[in-house]
Order: structure tokens, then C-alpha cells, then sequence
């Protein structure tokens, strides 16, 4: 089987590493994330400036456009500890966004957006539908173009961040086809955004209204570009959420592990008790898996056939391995566990988020089994 | 130490590694070859692994990064890790003396006396004398430190009484690395213990061949009444015990002593359990588009290759960061567990011929999906079982105390 990766790291993954670790650490404390569920906004605008501002946004976008000119390779320790700190931003969507615009836009389009994007402006992407289809191609809006114009209809669902980004990249169909539409949000009606309540308290997330917006026929992607685009939005998207979710099941276990270092019972320390501590030891071994594979999904990145395989282990293993953890971790806290104090169920429910954005675990192996067995 | 080879200089001997493996290496005997060093039964598969292993130490691609002066080729380790690539690559059969090349050899040069050393490591690398283990006692098997196989000093001599169980090679082996307990009054049951490099070919050894659930014999149970052995058999003073067969794990997991080279225990190829998957039917149509089987076999593709990226991971310092211990201590627990769980899978494919044993001419492969699932399990109890593992991970990896 000659299309499994291989694992490796670059300086700069390193680098970004180290500097990320402390950056999320110290900028994102708990007590601070959860303040954050009760603001509207949901994150720290200062924070955003200073993401923007250490460049972070910047990483994967070539230096033509303003950019670093590395990778998702690059991304991804940035994501990992974010998703371990409970940090919450438009960094992902906008990371997305400019990966999408990388995959399909015209030369015009990316450099009207993608400096932009370098120096800090939020984006996203708006993808999912009412049917709840985890294929992106399975898509009801529509764009009607006539003459130099483009009127959209429709609902997008699950948009994140909708409400801060400057830049939302739709699909829709234009003649049958899947086409991606580039949708200043300035230029939504008033009313066009609804935000949805998810179960990750920590995000934001809008029903997009297309009804009555109109845009450019420049604003289209080509169509010759649409299933590239595709592909590497559900790779890029695969890749960040495995990150997130690889470094939040590293932090739920050693959230538990924290309690159960100091939890007694029985005039016992519970971390003592195997009944605990093997379950334990078994959620830590599917979390280093998770992270080996990750490391092989950034390493593995860009490779044709490769590439695929090894980002959806990567999200099938994160997504399973971010689960279990933060499934355990709440049963491991008992009776505080059952409460919204203890912070076991911001990881639950995070992890079923992102498994609703990208496809669970369940998924990726249905669509790995066809690049391994097929 | 050795300089660092230059490309050219490993290249070449890479190269001449691969060509030697692709002439010599014999993959079907005629028999079934053991898939690990506790699998051996027979005497065709003894007599067989003996002679290859020679074979390799004598070509120079065994023990090509140990001393020279004891026998090894005196090379950077990066030559002998070429020449275990080539033996991978050309699915070369295992090394037999596992307890001696593994755990006794790199005790001994890393603690042993030059005499030790001009003794034992040679005829150890050329599988002239065979090591096993006396660790695990009838009564004491995951509670190692409370072993009970009695040393007595008398004069130049210890007295042993007692048993040791589990042994593979036992019937085989020139010496044992024996833990035995010298203070009965000891502070604690760590500090009673003492460790020896002990003859097996002795009066008042005998051992008992233990048949094992496959059906074959691999492992003994050995007596020892009244046996006397030199003093000079203790190893790392009385009383050291503990520490000395903690430090034989230590080297296993690659600490200190360069490694030996080749493998103890052969990899499980997934590739042939994918093939027999794609060659299984169920309800007349390939079992891999049965959706239960297919998403299993793919959960096994991933785990599969996280462990096997493990092994390069975990020499990656700079993704070893926050618990470096970590991968290498679960090492054995999860690859054990994910090797019983596979073949015992496969066994899921085979519809009506899961019934068949070795022996029958009706058994796919002869049985060997059978017989790998059934040994299975001397890796998840042998060495540590997997609750042991667990704890060693949960207490030295995570930080949890102890359970007692």
C-alpha cells in the first residue's frame, strides 16, 4: 500500500509551535473562555489583532499576496493549541476561506482577497444546507446569472464566525453546477443572518440568508475549479479540525488527570484505582495515535493520494480519540462532572462540532476504506 | 564511539546489507517459521534459526555496532540500523537469541566486567549459546518483585532452590538471566533480590516442557533443587536485583547500548490480512463490502500506521515534548493488544473455515491465522501483561500513583 504517509516536521512547524504553546496558554486561560460564552462577539478583538499581527493568518498564503508562503504544515501547531486552550476565534474559518480562494479563485479574486486576509480580515465559508449532508456537492441555493449579475437564493447553515468576517465564500448551484461565490458580508441585507445556538458554547454560528443578494458574475469562481476547490476545502478543513481536536483531547486528559491526581475516595487517591486508571491509560494512547497521525497529515500534506489518506486518519483517530477523552472525563469527574462548571463538557461538546462540520469518524473511514480497499 | 558514517560510506554498506539479505534470506523452509522468539517448538525451527542467525552475525549484519573487541563489527549504529532495514525489507526470518542479544548482552557491556564481556557476548551473537529468561515464578507472575526462588551464599558458591516458569528456550539455553532472592529479611521485597548470569546445564536444574494453547510446546518450567553455581554467576552485587532486571527493560526500549540489530518478533504484515479480506466472500459478494467488516479493517488501517509512525515519532524530539516517556513505554501494550485484536479478526473473515485448526487440509493457510491469533497472547501476558503496561504507562507516564 504505497499510499500511506510518512511523518516529519519542518523548523517553522517547530517554531510555530513553541511560540503558539505559549501564546494560547497564556491568552487563553479557562476562566477567560468561559467569560467569552457570554459575549456576543465570542473572542477577544484585541487577540485577533495580535493573531493578525504575529502573522498566524498569513502562514499559508503565498508571499505574492502578501503571505509567509508556507503550508497548512504550518498551520496546523498553531490550530493544535488553540484547540488545547479552548481558543476560540475566525482564525480556522479564515485559514479555510483563504485555502478555498488558493484552490479555485481567479488571479483577481485572490489578490483582491488574500493580502487582505494576510494582514488580519476574517472570512469564511458557507457550505452546509438544511438536508444535513456531510458531501458538499449535495446542495440546494442557486445562483442565477444574468448578464453581468449573479442573484442568490437559498439558506447556508452552520456559517461560523459569519457576523465578523468580511469575506463569506459560498456555494451554490449555478445551472446545476456547484459554483463558489464570493459574498462581501456588507453586502447582505439587513436581516440576512441568523445566529444558530450550537452545542459548542464557545463558537459562533450563523443561518446564512441568500435571498435578495446579488453580486458580480466576477464574484464566481470558475467552474472548471469547483471540484479542486472542494477537495481542498474538505482536506484543509479535515486537517485544522484534527488539530483543534487532537489538542483538546490532550488537554481533557490531562484535565482528568488532574482530578484524579487529587480526588479521594475510600481514603484513597481515585487515581490510584485501576478502574480509572486504565481507561485512562487507554484514552492517552489513542490520543498520542491521534497526534502521530496529525503530524503525518501535516507532513503528508499537498501529496497526491497521500495527502487525502493521511488527513482523514487523521480525522477519523482525532475526532474518536477527542470523544472518548472528553466522554470519560465527564463520567471520571462524577457528580461535579455532571455540571457546567466542570469544564469535561466544553470538550464534549467541541468535539461533536467539529464532527458535525467535517464529517465524524465514522465518515472518514467510510471514505478512507475507498482510497485503501477500492 | 565511532564517527558518524558518511552518505557514501552507509550507502554502500546499505547496499551491499541488501544484496547479501536478497541472496540468503530463506522465507518458506518447507515448515512453519516462528513469528517470535517464543513461538520456537520443534527442533527443525530451532536448528533452523540457530543457523541463521550464525549466518547473519558471521556476514557482519548482527551485532555490527557492538565492540569489536567482544565480538561485535565496532560500527556507528547507523550501519547495523541499515542491516536491519535489508532484513525487514526482504521479510527475513527472526533472531532466535532474543534474552541474550536483547536483555543479557546489553546488561553485561553496559555493566559487566571485562572478563563478563570476553565471555558471553560473542558465543551470544553467534547463537552458539542461547539465553532465557528466569524472571516469572509460579506463584509470582506480575508481582515480579516478590519473587521467591531462593540463593544462598555458601562459601564460593550460591545454593538455589526454588522454580521459574514461563521459560522459552528454557530446554535450549546454555544460561539463564535469573532474579532470585538472597535476603529473606530485606527492608523491602526490591531489596531481597540479586541477579545472576546462571548456567542452565547443571545438577539440580531440570526443566518440564509446558504445552501451550496452541497446542505446541515453546516454553518450560525450570527446577532448581540444591543447584550450585560460582559465585562469580551474581551480577551487580547482592541486593541489586530489582535494579538490574529494571535496567534489561530499559535497554529494550533502546536506552544506553547501541542497538543489536535484526528483530525478536516479526511485524505482522497488514497487507496479507487486507488480502485475505479481499479473497473472503459473504453472501456470495467480497467481504470488504460487507459495511461492518469494511469499517473495522479501516480502523485497523489507522491504528496500524499510527503505531508503525510511533517508531519514528518517538525519536523525534521536538514531538516528544510534554510526555517523552509516553510513546515509549506504551510501545508493547499497544502493539500487543492490536496484534490479538487483528488475528483474531481474521478469523472473522473465513465464514465456515474460522472452524479449522492447523493440521487440516481444509484450514486457510494452514492454520496460521489460528495459530498467530491463539500465540497472540504470549505477547499481551508475556514480558508484563497488558493491566501491568497499563500501570507502568498510568505511573510513569501520566503521573498517577501507584495501586496497592
Amino acid at each position: 500500500m504505497d499510499n500511506l504517509g510518512t511523518i516529519g516536521t519542518t523548523e517553522e512547524q517547530i517554531e510555530l509551535m513553541d511560540v503558539a504553546t505559549n501564546f494560547c496558554r497564556d491568552k487563553s486561560p479557562v476562566d477567560k473562555v468561559r467569560a467569552l460564552i457570554d459575549d456576543d462577539l465570542g473572542y477577544d478583538p484585541g487577540i485577533w489583532k495580535e493573531i493578525g499581527e504575529l502573522g498566524w493568518l498569513a502562514i499559508a498564503i503565498p508571499e505574492a499576496h502578501d503571505g509567509v508562503g508556507l503550508s497548512m504544515a504550518e498551520v496546523v501547531p498553531i490550530a493544535e493549541q488553540m484547540g488545547r486552550n479552548l481558543m476560540s476565534t475566525p482564525f480556522g474559518s479564515t485559514t479555510l476561506a483563504a485555502q478555498a480562494l488558493l484552490a479555485g479563485g481567479s488571479e483577481a479574486q485572490q489578490a483582491a482577497w488574500l493580502p487582505k486576509i494576510a494582514a488580519g480580515a476574517a472570512a469564511t465559508l458557507a457550505l452546509r444546507e438544511d438536508n444535513g449532508d456531510w458531501d458538499l456537492s449535495n446542495i440546494d441555493a442557486t445562483g442565477d446569472v444574468s448578464g453581468d449579475n449573479v442573484s442568490l437564493s437559498g439558506k447556508k447553515q452552520l456559517v461560523l464566525w459569519a457576523d465578523s468576517a468580511e469575506l463569506i465564500i459560498a456555494s451554490v448551484k449555478v445551472d446545476g453546477a456547484v459554483r463558489f461565490v464570493l459574498i462581501e458580508r456588507s453586502a447582505l441585507p439587513e436581516g440576512s443572518l441568523r445566529r444558530e445556538t450550537v452545542i459548542d458554547e464557545t463558537a459562533r454560528s450563523y443561518e446564512v440568508s441568500l435571498d435578495g443578494v446579488t453580486v458580480s458574475a466576477d464574484a464566481l469562481f470558475d467552474a472548471s475549479r469547483t471540484r479542486e476547490t472542494l477537495e481542498k476545502i474538505e482536506l484543509a478543513a479535515g486537517l485544522l479540525h484534527a488539530a483543534e481536536m487532537t489538542g483538546g483531547a490532550q488537554a481533557v486528559i490531562d484535565y482528568t488527570l488532574e482530578y484524579l491526581k487529587t480526588r479521594k475516595q475510600f481514603g484513597k487517591i481515585i487515581g490510584s484505582y485501576q478502574a480509572l486508571k486504565h481507561p485512562t491509560v487507554n484514552n492517552y494512547v489513542e490520543y498520542e495515535k491521534a497526534r502521530t497521525h496529525l503530524y503525518s497529515a501535516a507532513h503528508s500534506w499537498g501529496e497526491q493520494g497521500r495527502g487525502e489518506v493521511a488527513v482523514r486518519m487523521a480525522a477519523a483517530q482525532s475526532h474518536s480519540s477527542y470523544s472518548t477523552a472528553a466522554d470519560r472525563a465527564i463520567q471520571f469527574h462524577g457528580g461535579f462532572g455532571f455540571t457546567h462548571d466542570c469544564d469535561a463538557q466544553l470538550h464534549r461538546r467541541k468535539a461533536i462540532l467539529s464532527g458535525a462540520l467535517i464529517g465524524d469518524a465514522a465518515y472518514q473511514r467510510s471514505k478512507l476504506a475507498g482510497l485503501l480497499f477500492d | 564511539m565511532p564517527d558518524k558514517p558518511s552518505a557514501a560510506e552507509l550507502k554502500d554498506y546499505a547496499e551491499q546489507a541488501d544484496a547479501w539479505f536478497k541472496e540468503n534470506t530463506v522465507r518458506d523452509p518447507g515448515f512453519m517459521l516462528p513469528l517470535t522468539f517464543m513461538e520456537v517448538s520443534t527442533d527443525q525451527q530451532f536448528d533452523f534459526l540457530r543457523d541463521w542467525q550464525r549466518k547473519v552475525y558471521e556476514a557482519g549484519y548482527l551485532g555490527a555496532s557492538w565492540p569489536k573487541e567482544y565480538g561485535g563489527g565496532g560500527l556507528h549504529s547507523e550501519f547495523q540500523r541499515a542491516a536491519t532495514r535489508a532484513m525487514k525489507k526482504y521479510d527475513a526470518p527472526i533472531m532466535l537469541n532474543a534474552i541474550g542479544n536483547g536483555w543479557a548482552g546489553p546488561l553485561i557491556l553496559d555493566l559487566g566486567t571485562e572478563e563478563q564481556k570476553q565471555k558471553y557476548i560473542k558465543p551470544m551473537l553467534s547463537a552458539e549459546d542461547i539465553w532465557c529468561q528466569g524472571f516469572s515464578e509460579p506463584e509470582n507472575g506480575s508481582d515480579l518483585g516478590n519473587a521467591q526462588l531462593k540463593a544462598v551464599r555458601d562459601g564460593d558458591e550460591y545454593v538455589l532452590n526454588g522454580s521459574k516458569i514461563w521459560t522459552s528456550l528454557g530446554d535450549r539455553a546454555k544460561y539463564m538471566i535469573l532474579l532470585a532472592r538472597t535476603d529473606f529479611d530485606a527492608p523491602n521485597k526490591y531489596a531481597g533480590l540479586s541477579f545472576f548470569l546462571n548456567p542452565m546445564k547443571i545438577d539440580g536444574i531440570t526443566t518440564s516442557r509446558i504445552k501451550k494453547l496452541t497446542g505446541e510446546y515453546g516454553f518450560v518450567q525450570t527446577f532448581f533443587t540444591d543447584a550450585r553455581i560460582s559465585a562469580d554467576c551474581l551480577f551487580g552485587g547482592e541486593g541489586n536485583g530489582w535494579s538490574m532486571a529494571m535496567k534489561t527493560l530499559e535497554y529494550e526500549r533502546g536506552a544506553k547500548v547501541k542497538p543489536v540489530g535484526g528483530f525478536f518478533v516479526k511485524e505482522l504484515d497488514v497487507m496479507e490480512i487486507v488480502e485475505l479480506a479481499k479473497n473472503s466472500v459473504r453472501n456470495g459478494k467480497p467481504l470488504l463490502d460487507d459495511p461492518v467488516m469494511r469499517d473495522k479493517m479501516t480502523q485497523y488501517m489507522i491504528d496500524i500506521q499510527a503505531l508503525n509512525l510511533n517508531n519514528t515519532r518517538r525519536r523525534m524530539p521536538q514531538l516528544m515534548q510534554d510526555r517523552p516517556m509516553g510513546l515509549p513505554l506504551m510501545n508493547k501494550l499497544a502493539r500487543t493488544e492490536l496484534i490479538r485484536e487483528l488475528t483474531e479478526f481474521s478469523l472473522a473473515f473465513q465464514g465456515t473455515k474460522a472452524g479449522y485448526y492447523v493440521g487440516d487440509e481444509n484450514a486457510i493457510d494452514d492454520g496460521y491465522w489460528h495459530r498467530s491469533y491463539l500465540n497472540s497472547f504470549s505477547a499481551t501476558i508475556g514480558g508484563g501483561t497488558s493491566e501491568i503496561q497499563r500501570n507502568i504507562v498510568a505511573e510513569h507516564a501520566l503521573g498517577l500513583p501507584k495501586t496497592r
